[in-house]
Protein backbone atom coordinates (compact mmCIF):
# COMPACT_ATOMS: atom_id res chain seq x y z
CA UNK A 1 0.00 0.00 0.00
CA UNK A 2 1.43 3.59 -1.07
CA UNK A 3 0.62 7.01 -1.71
CA UNK A 4 -2.47 8.00 0.89
CA UNK A 5 -0.34 9.77 3.48
CA UNK A 6 -0.24 13.91 3.99
CA UNK A 7 3.01 14.49 5.28
CA UNK A 8 2.10 18.68 5.00
CA UNK A 9 -0.49 17.46 8.21
CA UNK A 10 0.20 17.91 11.37
CA UNK A 11 1.46 14.36 12.97
CA UNK A 12 -1.75 12.76 14.89
CA UNK A 13 0.68 10.09 17.13
CA UNK A 14 3.99 11.21 18.45
CA UNK A 15 6.12 8.74 20.31
CA UNK A 16 9.06 9.81 22.18
CA UNK A 17 11.69 7.57 23.82
CA UNK A 18 9.03 5.08 24.66
CA UNK A 19 10.83 2.09 26.33
CA UNK A 20 9.51 -0.33 28.62
CA UNK A 21 11.27 -2.79 30.85
CA UNK A 22 9.62 -5.74 32.83
CA UNK A 23 11.66 -5.90 35.80
CA UNK A 24 15.32 -6.27 34.42
CA UNK A 25 14.19 -7.22 30.63
CA UNK A 26 13.49 -5.28 27.85
CA UNK A 27 9.97 -4.56 26.27
CA UNK A 28 10.90 -2.30 23.98
CA UNK A 29 13.58 0.69 24.24
CA UNK A 30 13.73 4.28 23.00
CA UNK A 31 11.06 3.94 20.20
CA UNK A 32 10.39 7.37 18.73
CA UNK A 33 8.44 8.11 15.71
CA UNK A 34 5.11 10.46 14.23
CA UNK A 35 2.03 9.04 12.83
CA UNK A 36 0.93 10.94 10.47
CA UNK A 37 -3.66 11.16 9.30
CA UNK A 38 -4.39 8.36 7.15
CA UNK A 39 -0.97 6.49 7.68
CA UNK A 40 -0.61 2.93 8.44
CA UNK A 41 2.20 1.69 9.77
CA UNK A 42 2.88 -1.91 10.37
CA UNK A 43 5.41 -2.93 13.37
CA UNK A 44 6.61 -6.10 12.10
CA UNK A 45 10.02 -8.25 13.91
CA UNK A 46 10.44 -12.16 15.49
CA UNK A 47 8.32 -13.54 18.26
CA UNK A 48 9.44 -11.39 21.29
CA UNK A 49 11.19 -8.87 19.83
CA UNK A 50 8.57 -5.90 21.36
CA UNK A 51 5.95 -5.49 19.15
CA UNK A 52 3.06 -6.23 21.57
CA UNK A 53 4.69 -4.15 24.10
CA UNK A 54 5.02 -1.16 21.67
CA UNK A 55 1.72 -1.35 20.82
CA UNK A 56 0.33 -1.23 24.52
CA UNK A 57 2.39 1.48 25.58
CA UNK A 58 1.59 3.52 22.59
CA UNK A 59 -2.42 2.62 23.05
CA UNK A 60 -1.74 3.77 27.07
CA UNK A 61 -3.06 -0.42 27.74
CA UNK A 62 0.41 -0.49 29.27
CA UNK A 63 2.16 2.49 31.21
CA UNK A 64 6.03 2.46 29.69
CA UNK A 65 9.14 3.03 32.04
CA UNK A 66 10.33 6.40 30.66
CA UNK A 67 9.20 8.12 27.29
CA UNK A 68 6.19 10.41 26.30
CA UNK A 69 2.80 9.08 23.88
CA UNK A 70 1.31 12.54 22.33
CA UNK A 71 -1.86 12.69 20.49
CA UNK A 72 -3.68 14.95 18.64
CA UNK A 73 -6.98 15.35 19.82
CA UNK A 74 -10.34 16.46 18.03
CA UNK A 75 -9.63 19.55 19.12
CA UNK A 76 -6.30 19.87 17.38
CA UNK A 77 -4.57 20.08 20.47
CA UNK A 78 -1.25 17.56 21.27
CA UNK A 79 -1.75 16.19 24.68
CA UNK A 80 0.34 13.63 26.22
CA UNK A 81 -1.31 10.56 26.88
CA UNK A 82 -0.16 9.34 30.24
CA UNK A 83 -1.22 13.17 31.30
CA UNK A 84 -4.90 12.68 30.61
CA UNK A 85 -7.22 12.03 33.32
CA UNK A 86 -8.39 8.10 33.53
CA UNK A 87 -11.85 9.41 32.08
CA UNK A 88 -10.34 11.24 29.36
CA UNK A 89 -8.53 8.31 28.78
CA UNK A 90 -11.50 6.08 28.31
CA UNK A 91 -13.21 8.26 26.62
CA UNK A 92 -10.50 8.60 24.00
CA UNK A 93 -10.13 4.69 23.64
CA UNK A 94 -13.88 3.83 23.35
CA UNK A 95 -14.76 6.58 20.51
CA UNK A 96 -11.52 8.39 19.11
CA UNK A 97 -9.87 5.12 18.90
CA UNK A 98 -10.12 1.04 18.04
CA UNK A 99 -7.94 -2.10 19.15
CA UNK A 100 -8.20 -4.92 17.39
CA UNK A 101 -6.73 -7.97 19.50
CA UNK A 102 -5.62 -11.00 17.64
CA UNK A 103 -7.74 -13.19 19.96
CA UNK A 104 -11.22 -11.70 19.03
CA UNK A 105 -12.72 -12.88 22.75
CA UNK A 106 -10.29 -10.15 24.27
CA UNK A 107 -11.97 -7.89 22.00
CA UNK A 108 -15.78 -9.12 21.77
CA UNK A 109 -18.51 -9.63 24.87
CA UNK A 110 -18.94 -13.30 24.08
CA UNK A 111 -22.25 -13.21 26.24
CA UNK A 112 -23.85 -10.95 24.35
CA UNK A 113 -25.75 -10.65 20.60
CA UNK A 114 -23.44 -9.39 17.55
CA UNK A 115 -25.96 -6.44 17.37
CA UNK A 116 -25.51 -5.44 21.11
CA UNK A 117 -21.46 -6.30 20.15
CA UNK A 118 -21.72 -3.64 17.75
CA UNK A 119 -23.80 -1.13 19.33
CA UNK A 120 -22.03 -0.56 22.95
CA UNK A 121 -19.74 1.97 21.88
CA UNK A 122 -22.86 3.88 20.62
CA UNK A 123 -24.63 3.16 24.32
CA UNK A 124 -21.43 3.80 26.01
CA UNK A 125 -21.62 7.73 24.25
CA UNK A 126 -24.92 8.31 25.28
CA UNK A 127 -27.00 6.76 22.61
CA UNK A 128 -30.74 5.84 23.67
CA UNK A 129 -32.47 5.00 20.34
CA UNK A 130 -32.71 1.00 19.93
CA UNK A 131 -34.17 1.41 16.67
CA UNK A 132 -30.97 3.80 16.02
CA UNK A 133 -28.35 1.46 17.44
CA UNK A 134 -29.71 -1.18 15.56
CA UNK A 135 -30.48 0.68 12.42
CA UNK A 136 -26.20 1.19 12.72
CA UNK A 137 -25.16 -2.54 14.12
CA UNK A 138 -26.83 -3.91 10.96
CA UNK A 139 -25.02 -1.14 8.40
CA UNK A 140 -21.70 -1.82 9.86
CA UNK A 141 -22.74 -6.22 9.71
CA UNK A 142 -23.13 -5.46 6.09
CA UNK A 143 -20.16 -3.75 6.19
CA UNK A 144 -18.01 -6.41 7.28
CA UNK A 145 -19.67 -9.01 5.62
CA UNK A 146 -21.76 -10.20 8.35
CA UNK A 147 -25.17 -11.55 6.98
CA UNK A 148 -27.88 -9.74 8.59
CA UNK A 149 -29.75 -12.60 10.05
CA UNK A 150 -26.93 -12.95 12.48
CA UNK A 151 -27.24 -9.79 14.48
CA UNK A 152 -29.06 -11.59 17.31
CA UNK A 153 -26.66 -14.04 17.32
CA UNK A 154 -23.85 -14.26 20.10
CA UNK A 155 -20.27 -14.18 18.74
CA UNK A 156 -19.49 -17.70 20.54
CA UNK A 157 -21.44 -19.23 17.50
CA UNK A 158 -19.22 -17.29 14.80
CA UNK A 159 -16.36 -18.60 13.12
CA UNK A 160 -13.03 -17.32 13.71
CA UNK A 161 -12.84 -14.96 10.68
CA UNK A 162 -16.23 -13.83 11.51
CA UNK A 163 -15.70 -12.92 14.96
CA UNK A 164 -12.95 -10.90 13.52
CA UNK A 165 -14.64 -8.71 10.95
CA UNK A 166 -17.34 -8.80 14.16
CA UNK A 167 -14.64 -6.86 16.25
CA UNK A 168 -14.03 -4.62 13.39
CA UNK A 169 -17.48 -3.27 12.89
CA UNK A 170 -17.80 -2.67 16.95
CA UNK A 171 -14.32 -0.98 16.79
CA UNK A 172 -15.55 1.37 13.57
CA UNK A 173 -18.85 2.30 14.94
CA UNK A 174 -17.66 5.61 16.70
CA UNK A 175 -15.56 6.30 13.78
CA UNK A 176 -12.40 6.16 15.46
CA UNK A 177 -9.43 8.56 13.88
CA UNK A 178 -6.86 5.79 14.98
CA UNK A 179 -7.14 1.95 15.18
CA UNK A 180 -4.62 -0.45 16.95
CA UNK A 181 -4.35 -3.92 15.77
CA UNK A 182 -2.22 -6.67 17.11
CA UNK A 183 -1.96 -9.48 14.67
CA UNK A 184 -5.32 -9.08 13.35
CA UNK A 185 -5.04 -12.08 10.83
CA UNK A 186 -3.63 -14.24 13.04
CA UNK A 187 -4.22 -18.06 13.83
CA UNK A 188 -6.64 -18.16 10.91
CA UNK A 189 -6.49 -20.17 7.94
CA UNK A 190 -4.67 -18.69 4.94
CA UNK A 191 -8.10 -18.01 2.59
CA UNK A 192 -9.74 -16.42 5.58
CA UNK A 193 -7.16 -14.23 5.87
CA UNK A 194 -6.68 -13.04 2.70
CA UNK A 195 -10.63 -12.27 2.80
CA UNK A 196 -9.60 -10.27 5.98
CA UNK A 197 -6.90 -8.47 5.18
CA UNK A 198 -9.12 -7.31 1.59
CA UNK A 199 -11.74 -6.05 4.13
CA UNK A 200 -9.27 -4.17 6.71
CA UNK A 201 -7.46 -2.75 3.33
CA UNK A 202 -10.84 -1.57 1.91
CA UNK A 203 -12.04 -0.30 5.02
CA UNK A 204 -8.98 2.04 5.87
CA UNK A 205 -8.74 3.43 2.69
CA UNK A 206 -12.25 4.00 2.95
CA UNK A 207 -12.42 6.18 5.82
CA UNK A 208 -9.46 7.45 5.88
CA UNK A 209 -7.67 5.64 8.99
CA UNK A 210 -4.62 6.04 10.77
CA UNK A 211 -3.39 2.67 12.14
CA UNK A 212 -0.47 1.21 14.06
CA UNK A 213 -0.84 -2.62 13.00
CA UNK A 214 1.86 -5.11 14.21
CA UNK A 215 2.76 -8.60 12.42
CA UNK A 216 5.07 -10.89 12.14
CA UNK A 217 4.04 -11.26 8.45
CA UNK A 218 5.35 -9.35 5.87
CA UNK A 219 3.10 -10.18 3.22
CA UNK A 220 0.39 -8.50 5.66
CA UNK A 221 2.71 -5.45 6.25
CA UNK A 222 3.21 -4.77 2.28
CA UNK A 223 -0.72 -5.34 1.84
CA UNK A 224 -1.74 -2.76 4.37
CA UNK A 225 1.29 -0.72 5.28
CA UNK A 226 2.78 3.01 4.24
CA UNK A 227 5.63 2.53 6.15
CA UNK A 228 7.29 -0.19 8.06
CA UNK A 229 9.14 0.05 11.17
CA UNK A 230 11.24 -3.64 12.09
CA UNK A 231 12.14 -4.27 15.62
CA UNK A 232 14.71 -6.79 17.69
CA UNK A 233 15.39 -7.14 21.03
CA UNK A 234 12.86 -4.30 21.82
CA UNK A 235 14.68 -1.84 19.46
CA UNK A 236 13.90 -0.62 16.10
CA UNK A 237 16.67 -1.55 13.82
CA UNK A 238 14.96 0.07 10.71
CA UNK A 239 11.91 1.94 9.29
CA UNK A 240 11.02 3.50 6.46
CA UNK A 241 8.26 3.43 3.57
CA UNK A 242 7.35 -0.68 3.63
CA UNK A 243 8.53 -1.09 -0.40
CA UNK A 244 11.47 0.55 -0.03
CA UNK A 245 12.13 -1.91 3.46
CA UNK A 246 11.25 -4.09 1.99
CA UNK A 247 12.78 -4.42 -1.57
CA UNK A 248 15.93 -2.99 -0.36
CA UNK A 249 16.66 -3.60 3.19
CA UNK A 250 19.37 -1.67 4.42
CA UNK A 251 20.10 -3.42 8.17
CA UNK A 252 21.60 -6.86 7.83
CA UNK A 253 18.80 -8.05 10.26
CA UNK A 254 16.25 -6.94 8.29
CA UNK A 255 17.92 -8.14 4.96
CA UNK A 256 17.76 -11.79 6.40
CA UNK A 257 14.19 -11.01 7.95
CA UNK A 258 13.31 -10.68 4.12
CA UNK A 259 15.33 -13.19 2.26
CA UNK A 260 14.21 -15.69 5.04
CA UNK A 261 10.39 -16.07 3.63
CA UNK A 262 9.13 -16.30 -0.21
CA UNK A 263 9.28 -12.94 -1.80
CA UNK A 264 5.89 -11.72 -1.59
CA UNK B 1 -34.91 5.90 66.57
CA UNK B 2 -32.94 6.33 69.41
CA UNK B 3 -30.30 4.06 68.93
CA UNK B 4 -26.91 6.05 69.27
CA UNK B 5 -27.60 6.12 72.96
CA UNK B 6 -29.17 2.60 74.08
CA UNK B 7 -27.06 0.24 74.66
CA UNK B 8 -29.57 -1.78 77.25
CA UNK B 9 -29.73 -5.62 77.35
CA UNK B 10 -32.59 -6.64 75.73
CA UNK B 11 -33.45 -8.50 79.51
CA UNK B 12 -31.49 -6.26 81.64
CA UNK B 13 -29.00 -8.95 82.31
CA UNK B 14 -25.56 -9.82 82.21
CA UNK B 15 -24.41 -12.26 79.84
CA UNK B 16 -27.57 -12.24 77.22
CA UNK B 17 -27.77 -10.57 74.05
CA UNK B 18 -26.33 -6.83 73.50
CA UNK B 19 -29.52 -4.98 72.31
CA UNK B 20 -30.52 -5.67 69.06
CA UNK B 21 -28.06 -8.58 69.38
CA UNK B 22 -24.83 -7.08 67.45
CA UNK B 23 -22.20 -5.42 69.27
CA UNK B 24 -22.02 -1.77 69.76
CA UNK B 25 -18.74 -1.01 68.01
CA UNK B 26 -20.08 -2.71 65.18
CA UNK B 27 -23.38 -0.85 64.85
CA UNK B 28 -21.21 2.19 64.65
CA UNK B 29 -19.18 0.62 61.95
CA UNK B 30 -22.15 0.21 60.17
CA UNK B 31 -24.29 3.36 60.51
CA UNK B 32 -21.15 5.06 59.55
CA UNK B 33 -20.99 3.18 56.18
CA UNK B 34 -25.15 4.12 56.09
CA UNK B 35 -24.08 7.90 56.95
CA UNK B 36 -21.77 7.44 54.08
CA UNK B 37 -24.09 5.91 51.66
CA UNK B 38 -27.01 8.48 52.39
CA UNK B 39 -24.29 11.17 51.94
CA UNK B 40 -23.73 9.79 48.55
CA UNK B 41 -26.88 8.63 47.27
CA UNK B 42 -26.73 5.05 45.11
CA UNK B 43 -23.00 4.18 45.59
CA UNK B 44 -21.79 1.01 47.27
CA UNK B 45 -20.19 1.19 50.40
CA UNK B 46 -18.09 -1.67 51.71
CA UNK B 47 -18.71 -2.37 54.96
CA UNK B 48 -17.21 -5.33 57.34
CA UNK B 49 -20.15 -7.79 57.26
CA UNK B 50 -20.81 -10.38 60.32
CA UNK B 51 -21.80 -13.58 60.72
CA UNK B 52 -24.92 -13.50 61.73
CA UNK B 53 -27.17 -16.63 63.54
CA UNK B 54 -29.05 -17.34 59.98
CA UNK B 55 -28.07 -18.26 57.00
CA UNK B 56 -27.22 -15.79 53.89
CA UNK B 57 -29.86 -15.67 51.87
CA UNK B 58 -32.06 -14.75 54.99
CA UNK B 59 -31.16 -10.79 54.90
CA UNK B 60 -28.13 -10.80 56.84
CA UNK B 61 -27.86 -7.63 55.38
CA UNK B 62 -30.61 -6.32 55.80
CA UNK B 63 -31.25 -7.63 59.57
CA UNK B 64 -27.40 -5.76 60.13
CA UNK B 65 -28.91 -2.74 59.00
CA UNK B 66 -31.95 -3.18 60.73
CA UNK B 67 -30.30 -4.27 63.89
CA UNK B 68 -27.68 -0.96 63.81
CA UNK B 69 -30.51 1.60 63.36
CA UNK B 70 -33.19 -0.02 65.49
CA UNK B 71 -34.08 1.65 69.11
CA UNK B 72 -36.21 0.48 71.72
CA UNK B 73 -38.69 2.76 70.74
CA UNK B 74 -39.56 1.91 67.16
CA UNK B 75 -42.05 -0.42 65.96
CA UNK B 76 -40.85 -2.98 63.44
CA UNK B 77 -42.22 -4.66 60.23
CA UNK B 78 -40.60 -7.28 57.98
CA UNK B 79 -42.18 -8.13 54.77
CA UNK B 80 -41.53 -11.02 52.59
CA UNK B 81 -42.92 -10.84 48.98
CA UNK B 82 -44.88 -8.35 50.32
CA UNK B 83 -46.10 -10.84 52.85
CA UNK B 84 -45.82 -10.23 57.22
CA UNK B 85 -46.38 -14.17 57.66
CA UNK B 86 -43.33 -16.00 55.48
CA UNK B 87 -41.54 -18.01 57.42
CA UNK B 88 -38.50 -15.37 56.35
CA UNK B 89 -40.29 -12.47 57.96
CA UNK B 90 -41.53 -13.74 60.76
CA UNK B 91 -38.52 -15.09 61.95
CA UNK B 92 -36.56 -12.08 60.95
CA UNK B 93 -39.80 -10.34 63.15
CA UNK B 94 -39.68 -13.09 66.16
CA UNK B 95 -35.31 -12.17 66.06
CA UNK B 96 -35.72 -9.14 66.88
CA UNK B 97 -38.30 -9.07 69.46
CA UNK B 98 -36.08 -11.74 71.14
CA UNK B 99 -32.76 -9.23 70.90
CA UNK B 100 -34.20 -6.07 71.10
CA UNK B 101 -37.47 -6.50 72.97
CA UNK B 102 -39.13 -3.57 70.34
CA UNK B 103 -42.55 -3.25 69.55
CA UNK B 104 -43.12 -5.06 66.01
CA UNK B 105 -46.54 -4.53 63.99
CA UNK B 106 -48.16 -5.53 60.62
CA UNK B 107 -49.52 -2.85 59.75
CA UNK B 108 -47.82 -0.32 57.74
CA UNK B 109 -48.14 2.85 58.83
CA UNK B 110 -47.32 2.30 62.46
CA UNK B 111 -44.19 1.11 61.38
CA UNK B 112 -41.25 3.30 61.92
CA UNK B 113 -38.82 1.02 60.24
CA UNK B 114 -39.85 -1.63 57.48
CA UNK B 115 -37.63 -4.42 56.58
CA UNK B 116 -38.32 -6.03 53.07
CA UNK B 117 -37.33 -8.55 50.76
CA UNK B 118 -38.96 -8.55 46.88
CA UNK B 119 -41.50 -5.46 47.69
CA UNK B 120 -42.43 -1.74 48.84
CA UNK B 121 -45.51 -1.49 50.24
CA UNK B 122 -48.29 -0.41 48.61
CA UNK B 123 -49.52 2.57 51.00
CA UNK B 124 -46.98 5.70 50.69
CA UNK B 125 -44.08 6.06 52.88
CA UNK B 126 -44.38 8.97 55.17
CA UNK B 127 -41.05 11.01 56.43
CA UNK B 128 -39.60 9.69 59.34
CA UNK B 129 -40.14 6.26 58.32
CA UNK B 130 -37.23 4.05 56.86
CA UNK B 131 -37.32 0.74 54.36
CA UNK B 132 -34.54 -1.86 54.76
CA UNK B 133 -34.17 -3.86 52.05
CA UNK B 134 -32.39 -7.31 52.03
CA UNK B 135 -30.04 -7.61 49.21
CA UNK B 136 -28.80 -10.42 47.38
CA UNK B 137 -26.35 -9.03 44.85
CA UNK B 138 -26.06 -5.24 44.90
CA UNK B 139 -23.49 -5.24 41.59
CA UNK B 140 -25.78 -3.83 38.45
CA UNK B 141 -22.74 -4.32 36.20
CA UNK B 142 -22.20 -7.57 37.43
CA UNK B 143 -24.67 -9.56 34.82
CA UNK B 144 -21.94 -8.06 31.99
CA UNK B 145 -18.69 -7.55 33.92
CA UNK B 146 -17.91 -10.29 36.64
CA UNK B 147 -14.56 -7.93 37.32
CA UNK B 148 -14.82 -6.18 40.37
CA UNK B 149 -11.70 -4.05 39.87
CA UNK B 150 -13.89 -2.81 36.51
CA UNK B 151 -17.35 -2.04 37.81
CA UNK B 152 -15.65 -0.18 40.61
CA UNK B 153 -14.04 1.92 37.88
CA UNK B 154 -16.80 2.13 36.19
CA UNK B 155 -19.10 3.88 38.66
CA UNK B 156 -16.58 6.15 39.81
CA UNK B 157 -16.28 7.04 35.67
CA UNK B 158 -20.13 7.04 35.20
CA UNK B 159 -19.70 4.54 32.26
CA UNK B 160 -22.92 3.14 32.35
CA UNK B 161 -23.25 1.94 28.30
CA UNK B 162 -23.33 -1.59 29.69
CA UNK B 163 -26.13 -0.94 31.54
CA UNK B 164 -28.18 -0.24 28.36
CA UNK B 165 -26.42 -3.06 26.18
CA UNK B 166 -28.17 -5.49 29.10
CA UNK B 167 -31.44 -3.48 28.16
CA UNK B 168 -30.74 -3.90 24.37
CA UNK B 169 -30.61 -7.86 24.66
CA UNK B 170 -33.67 -7.96 25.98
CA UNK B 171 -35.47 -6.20 23.67
CA UNK B 172 -33.64 -7.61 21.06
CA UNK B 173 -34.42 -11.24 22.05
CA UNK B 174 -37.99 -10.38 23.95
CA UNK B 175 -39.20 -7.30 21.79
CA UNK B 176 -39.66 -5.35 24.76
CA UNK B 177 -37.55 -4.89 28.11
CA UNK B 178 -38.26 -8.21 29.73
CA UNK B 179 -36.56 -7.32 32.84
CA UNK B 180 -39.35 -7.32 35.74
CA UNK B 181 -37.35 -7.67 38.74
CA UNK B 182 -34.36 -6.03 40.29
CA UNK B 183 -34.35 -3.29 37.39
CA UNK B 184 -32.07 -0.94 37.36
CA UNK B 185 -32.12 2.36 38.06
CA UNK B 186 -30.33 6.05 38.26
CA UNK B 187 -29.91 7.74 41.89
CA UNK B 188 -29.52 11.10 41.74
CA UNK B 189 -28.80 11.91 38.05
CA UNK B 190 -25.51 9.64 39.08
CA UNK B 191 -25.19 6.26 39.87
CA UNK B 192 -26.91 3.27 38.92
CA UNK B 193 -28.18 1.34 41.21
CA UNK B 194 -30.26 -2.76 41.73
CA UNK B 195 -33.05 -1.89 43.28
CA UNK B 196 -32.87 -5.40 45.03
CA UNK B 197 -35.67 -8.04 43.38
CA UNK B 198 -38.56 -6.32 43.93
CA UNK B 199 -40.86 -5.82 40.89
CA UNK B 200 -40.28 -2.90 37.90
CA UNK B 201 -43.87 -2.58 39.14
CA UNK B 202 -42.67 -1.06 42.82
CA UNK B 203 -39.71 1.29 41.13
CA UNK B 204 -41.60 4.49 40.36
CA UNK B 205 -42.66 4.33 44.57
CA UNK B 206 -38.56 4.95 45.16
CA UNK B 207 -38.62 7.76 43.61
CA UNK B 208 -38.92 11.15 45.67
CA UNK B 209 -39.93 8.65 48.17
CA UNK B 210 -40.66 10.76 51.85
CA UNK B 211 -39.37 7.63 54.00
CA UNK B 212 -35.23 6.81 54.29
CA UNK B 213 -34.52 3.62 51.87
CA UNK B 214 -31.39 1.69 52.85
CA UNK B 215 -30.11 -1.59 51.32
CA UNK B 216 -28.01 -4.50 52.94
CA UNK B 217 -26.19 -6.60 51.08
CA UNK B 218 -24.61 -9.46 53.96
CA UNK B 219 -22.80 -11.74 51.88
CA UNK B 220 -21.42 -8.60 49.35
CA UNK B 221 -20.78 -6.91 52.53
CA UNK B 222 -22.71 -3.49 50.85
CA UNK B 223 -24.44 -0.91 51.92
CA UNK B 224 -26.11 1.28 49.96
CA UNK B 225 -28.92 3.76 50.50
CA UNK B 226 -31.35 6.34 48.56
CA UNK B 227 -32.07 9.78 50.55
CA UNK B 228 -35.71 11.11 50.98
CA UNK B 229 -37.14 12.83 48.04
CA UNK B 230 -34.29 11.67 45.89
CA UNK B 231 -34.19 11.55 42.06
CA UNK B 232 -34.48 7.54 41.21
CA UNK B 233 -35.25 7.27 37.64
CA UNK B 234 -35.14 3.85 35.70
CA UNK B 235 -33.16 3.12 32.71
CA UNK B 236 -35.13 2.63 29.38
CA UNK B 237 -34.69 3.93 25.59
CA UNK B 238 -36.36 6.60 24.06
CA UNK B 239 -38.49 3.90 21.80
CA UNK B 240 -39.00 1.66 24.57
CA UNK B 241 -39.85 4.03 27.31
CA UNK B 242 -39.93 2.43 31.42
CA UNK B 243 -43.59 1.03 31.79
CA UNK B 244 -44.35 -0.74 34.73
CA UNK B 245 -46.62 -4.17 34.97
CA UNK B 246 -50.38 -3.66 34.61
CA UNK B 247 -52.87 -6.20 35.74
CA UNK B 248 -56.26 -7.04 33.49
CA UNK B 249 -57.83 -7.65 37.12
CA UNK B 250 -58.58 -5.58 40.61
CA UNK B 251 -57.21 -7.72 43.13
CA UNK B 252 -60.11 -10.40 43.57
CA UNK B 253 -60.23 -10.08 47.34
CA UNK B 254 -60.44 -6.39 47.95
CA UNK B 255 -60.79 -4.83 44.69
CA UNK B 256 -57.82 -3.02 44.46
CA UNK B 257 -56.48 -1.81 41.13
CA UNK B 258 -52.68 -0.35 40.46
CA UNK B 259 -51.46 -3.02 43.21
CA UNK B 260 -49.25 -5.82 42.35
CA UNK B 261 -50.48 -8.97 42.56
CA UNK B 262 -50.09 -12.14 43.09
CA UNK B 263 -51.27 -15.13 41.46
CA UNK B 264 -52.62 -18.20 43.88
CA UNK B 265 -53.69 -21.40 42.81
CA UNK B 266 -57.02 -22.52 44.26
CA UNK B 267 -57.20 -26.11 43.41
CA UNK B 268 -55.56 -28.38 41.03
CA UNK B 269 -58.15 -27.72 38.51
CA UNK B 270 -56.77 -24.71 37.20
CA UNK B 271 -58.39 -22.67 39.21
CA UNK B 272 -56.92 -19.21 40.05
CA UNK B 273 -57.05 -15.76 41.39
CA UNK B 274 -55.16 -12.54 41.28
CA UNK B 275 -54.61 -10.95 44.87
CA UNK B 276 -52.94 -8.17 46.56
CA UNK B 277 -48.71 -9.19 47.03
CA UNK B 278 -48.74 -6.80 49.85
CA UNK B 279 -51.39 -8.55 52.21
CA UNK B 280 -51.30 -5.71 55.21
CA UNK B 281 -52.51 -3.14 52.24
CA UNK B 282 -55.11 -5.94 51.66
CA UNK B 283 -56.68 -6.77 55.05
CA UNK B 284 -57.09 -2.73 55.79
CA UNK B 285 -58.63 -2.20 52.18
CA UNK B 286 -61.43 -5.41 53.13
CA UNK B 287 -61.29 -4.22 56.91
CA UNK B 288 -62.60 -0.94 55.10
CA UNK B 289 -65.62 -2.40 53.38
CA UNK B 290 -63.80 -3.09 50.08
CA UNK B 291 -64.68 -6.07 48.46
CA UNK B 292 -63.19 -8.55 45.36
CA UNK B 293 -65.54 -10.69 43.41
CA UNK B 294 -63.50 -13.69 45.44
CA UNK B 295 -64.09 -11.58 48.90
CA UNK B 296 -65.71 -15.15 50.57
CA UNK B 297 -64.68 -14.85 54.07
CA UNK B 298 -63.68 -18.95 53.09
CA UNK B 299 -61.12 -18.06 50.54
CA UNK B 300 -59.52 -15.16 53.00
CA UNK B 301 -59.17 -17.46 55.80
CA UNK B 302 -57.65 -20.20 53.55
CA UNK B 303 -55.97 -17.53 52.09
CA UNK B 304 -54.10 -16.43 55.38
CA UNK B 305 -53.59 -19.48 55.95
CA UNK B 306 -51.13 -20.41 53.39
CA UNK B 307 -50.84 -18.28 50.24
CA UNK B 308 -47.34 -16.78 51.38
CA UNK B 309 -44.48 -18.24 49.43
CA UNK B 310 -41.40 -19.10 51.29
CA UNK B 311 -38.38 -18.17 49.27
CA UNK B 312 -34.66 -18.57 50.08
CA UNK B 313 -33.08 -16.42 47.20
CA UNK B 314 -33.05 -12.88 48.80
CA UNK B 315 -30.91 -11.83 51.76
N1 LIG C 1 4.01 -9.31 31.08
C1 LIG C 1 5.30 -9.54 30.85
N2 LIG C 1 6.14 -9.79 31.87
C2 LIG C 1 7.46 -10.01 31.65
N3 LIG C 1 8.02 -9.99 30.45
C3 LIG C 1 7.23 -9.75 29.38
C4 LIG C 1 5.84 -9.51 29.53
N4 LIG C 1 5.31 -9.31 28.31
C5 LIG C 1 6.33 -9.39 27.44
N5 LIG C 1 7.49 -9.66 28.07
C6 LIG C 1 8.81 -9.80 27.45
O1 LIG C 1 9.06 -8.64 26.68
C7 LIG C 1 9.64 -8.97 25.45
C8 LIG C 1 8.77 -8.47 24.31
O2 LIG C 1 7.56 -9.17 24.32
P1 LIG C 1 6.34 -8.81 23.36
O3 LIG C 1 5.17 -9.62 23.78
O4 LIG C 1 6.20 -7.36 23.30
O5 LIG C 1 6.90 -9.37 21.97
P2 LIG C 1 6.17 -9.57 20.57
O6 LIG C 1 7.07 -8.98 19.57
O7 LIG C 1 4.79 -9.06 20.62
O8 LIG C 1 6.18 -11.16 20.42
P3 LIG C 1 5.12 -12.12 19.67
O9 LIG C 1 5.38 -12.00 18.21
O10 LIG C 1 5.48 -13.48 20.17
O11 LIG C 1 3.74 -11.70 20.08
C9 LIG C 1 9.82 -10.48 25.47
O12 LIG C 1 11.12 -10.77 25.91
C10 LIG C 1 8.83 -10.96 26.46
O13 LIG C 1 9.24 -12.14 27.07
MG1 LIG D 1 2.81 -9.94 20.36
Amino acid sequence: MSGATDRSELPLLRANGLTRFYGERIGCHDVSFELFPGEVLAIVGESGSGKTTLLNCLSTRLPPTAGAVEYRMRDGQMRDLFQLSEAERRLLMRTDWGFVHQNAADGLRMTVSAGANVGERLMAVGERHYGAIRGTALDWLSRVEIDETRIDDEPRAFSGGMRQRLQIARNLVTSPRLVFMDEPTGGLDVSVQARLLDLIRGLVTDLGLSVVIVTHDLAVARLLSHRLMVMRHGKVIETGLTDRVLDDPQAPYTQLLVSSILQV
Amino acid sequence: MSALDNTARADGSEGSYNFAYLDEQTKRMIRRAILKAIAVPGYQVPFASREMPMPYGWGTGGVQVTAAILGSDDVLKVIDQGSDDTTNAVSIRAFFEKTANVATTTHTAEATIIQTRHRIPERQLEEGQILVYQVPIPEPLRFLEPRETETRKMHALEEYGLMHVKLYEDIARHGHIATTYAYPVKVDGRYVMDPSPTPKFDNPKMHDMAALQLFGAGREKRIYAVPPYTRVESLDFEDHPFQVQRFDKPCALCAAEDVYLDEVILDDRGGRMFVCSDTDHCEERRTAGHRGEMAGEEIAARLSAGHASDGEDGQ
